[in-house]
């Protein structure tokens, strides 16, 4: 399975908002970052919720500054690593 | 902050106070609680899988949520999901719970 990114790309993380299981933290979705590393191909855990064990995905670290996170950072200069799947980034 | 849905698990970012981060010795029941969800997990396919899990205590209603202990949620996850395949019936657990409680009240 081929990734559609390559570390170091700009991302942004989509802005969804679907119902169901999902393991993109809300906080992280219409962000920003960079592609750390692609960390290999994993079942959908949103199908693996209920039960289908049936869509590989390719995940990926994203790196993102935490002035790109949150509006008034503590620690602007700061990163925060988040896993994320790559139905759920798009290329800036 | 947008007005978009938002899972009650999904809290990052939100205020929350602060963490308590003294170390606990698990009960008994919790152990066996963690050994069961295991134990579903193994099975080839899983009975539970991690995701079926989590996605069962997401579904929890939020004040339950709220209330509830980390294992207390575990194992109303793994009941719901139980359900769901038909491997026990609402009836049966009720029937269950109620020969317990006389057990433990005798």
């Amino acid at each position: 399975m081929n990734a559609r990114f390559k570390p170091g790309q700009r991302v942004r993380v989509r802005e969804w908002y679907p119902p169901g299981h999902v393991r993109t933290p809300y906080y992280i979705r219409g962000k920003s970052g960079e592609i750390e590393r692609v960390c290999g191909v994993f079942d959908n855990p949103e199908r693996l919720a209920y039960a289908k064990a049936d869509d590989p995905k390719t995940l990926y670290r994203v790196r993102f500054r935490q002035s790109d996170v949150w509006e008034r950072a503590e620690r602007p200069n700061d990163t925060i690593d988040v896993e994320i799947y790559e139905h759920w980034l798009e290329g800036t | 902050m947008t007005s978009h849905p938002r899972g009650i698990h999904d809290l990052g970012g939100l205020p929350a106070g602060e963490i308590d981060r003294s170390e606990h010795q698990n009960d008994f029941w919790e152990q066996r609680v963690d050994a069961l969800q295991r134990a579903l997990g193994l099975l080839d396919p899983p009975l539970v899988r991690t995701d079926e899990l989590r996605r069962a205590i997401e579904g929890i209603g939020a004040q339950a949520y709220d209330r509830m202990s980390y294992y207390e949620r575990w194992i109303t996850a793994i009941t719901e999901v139980l359900m769901e395949k038909g491997v026990i019936a609402v009836d049966e657990l009720g029937r269950k719970i109620a020969e317990i409680e006389a057990r433990e009240q005798a």
